[in-house]
């Protein structure tokens, strides 16, 4: 059936038979089985498993499957405020998640270290790892955390690639945004 | 409130005196004042661990419920800089009882109560952490909750409440990187 716009060479096709991109198609697949690694430290990890329960069921978005080994998982979700102390199992953990791999930034203190303007306490996760979306709210509802995921699902649609391309462009951006303005102090803690 | 609840009140506030008294009189040397009805004595550091020994022997305060310290620095009033502060308790009597010892720049040494109680070790394992208090005949004294790494003892009153840089430390991590 000839449809409007179609390439020339596609004419004749049955009806059965979908042409798409590789790309798109591979983004397809990933952004509906999203395996999150729940990183959860504190309050927020609630709202995180409340997401997960029947309620609000985040299994209707392909991303119930919770793995707690890294290697299982592909979406790394951080629910809660990450101490100086845990950033280095943070980053282990995220260098361990095969690619291509995604990051949640879950609540107020996971983005900005939230009231806890402390000397323990990481004042923003995206100054150390990658992070994708960021969900404001101390919690955030459930609502808001799927509405991230169905968010991140349409920029890895949008985005996505088979070889990754994304994430170079993303490193550029990375590294405009991280560490430019923040003092960086000796040497150490960077080893777990 | 019942007249046997009163009487037993009574009882026991006497018999807590009574105690108290013994104390004081084996051990002129303690400056002891009461608030809202709990008895707190400030001891030298010479006196601390023969004070301790006799509490959990003659005067079964038999449980160390807690190994704190506090920071007096700019505190109105205040003459010494630490005061480590010992909570006892007799799980028998009922009794609770406070015992202070004050510490002063640059002697930060106490004697470590492992010996006596060995559930004081993490605690004062925690006070070393935080305040940087020595504790001499501790089997164990590292730090337990900061990373071994850090530098500064951070519940000391002139540590700045956002640190030095310590959680800014670490090596970013970027895309294509993992
Ligand atoms: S953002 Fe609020 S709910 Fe979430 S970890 Fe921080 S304090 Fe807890």
């Amino acid at each position: 059936m000839a449809v409007a716009g179609m390439p020339e060479h596609f004419e004749g096709l049955p009806e059965n038979v979908v042409v798409s991109r590789l790309d798109e198609l591979g983004s397809w697949c990933r952004k509906n089985s999203l395996w999150p690694m729940p990183f959860a430290t504190a309050c927020c990890g609630i709202e995180l498993m409340a997401t997960g329960a029947s309620r609000h069921d985040l299994a209707r978005f392909g991303a119930e499957v919770f793995r707690f080994s890294p290697r299982q998982c592909d979406l790394m979700i951080v629910a809660g405020r990450v101490v100086m102390k845990m950033l280095p199992v943070l980053q282990r953990i995220w260098q361990q998640m095969p690619e291509p791999k995604w990051c949640i930034s879950m609540g107020a203190c996971a983005s900005t270290g939230g009231v806890f303007d402390t000397y323990s306490v990481v004042q923003g996760i995206d100054r150390f790892v990658p992070v994708d979306m960021y969900v404001p709210g101390c919690p955030p509802r459930p609502e808001q955390l799927i509405q991230a995921i169905i968010d991140l699902q349409d920029k890895i649609q949008a985005e996505g690639t088979l070889n990754g391309r994304e994430f170079l462009s993303a490193q550029q951006q990375m590294t405009k945004r991280a560490l430019v303005e923040l003092p960086i102090l000796g040497q150490g803690f960077s080893q777990p | 409130m019942t007249d046997q609840q009163t009487t037993d009140e009574q009882a026991t506030g006497t018999a807590e005196q009574k105690v108290f008294e013994q104390i004081a009189t084996q051990f002129p040397g303690l400056a002891e004042s009461e608030f809202r009805g709990q008895t707190r004595v400030v001891v030298s550091r010479d006196e601390l661990l023969t004070l301790m020994q006799a509490l959990r022997d003659e005067y079964s305060f038999d449980m160390l419920v807690d190994v704190t310290c506090v920071d007096y620095l700019n505190y109105r009033g205040a003459e010494d800089r630490f005061h480590v502060v010992y909570q006892l308790a007799g799980t028998d009597s009922g009794l609770r009882l406070t015992v202070c010892l004050p510490l002063n720049e640059p002697d930060l040494n106490a004697p470590s109560m492992t010996a006596l109680w060995s559930g004081a070790n993490w605690m004062e394992r925690e006070v070393w952490d935080m305040f940087g208090i020595r504790f001499e005949g501790h089997p164990d004294l590292r730090r337990i909750l900061l990373p071994d790494a850090f530098e500064a003892h951070p519940l000391r009153k002139d540590y700045p409440l956002q640190g030095r840089g310590e959680r800014h430390n670490f090596e970013v991590l970027r895309r294509g990187e993992g």
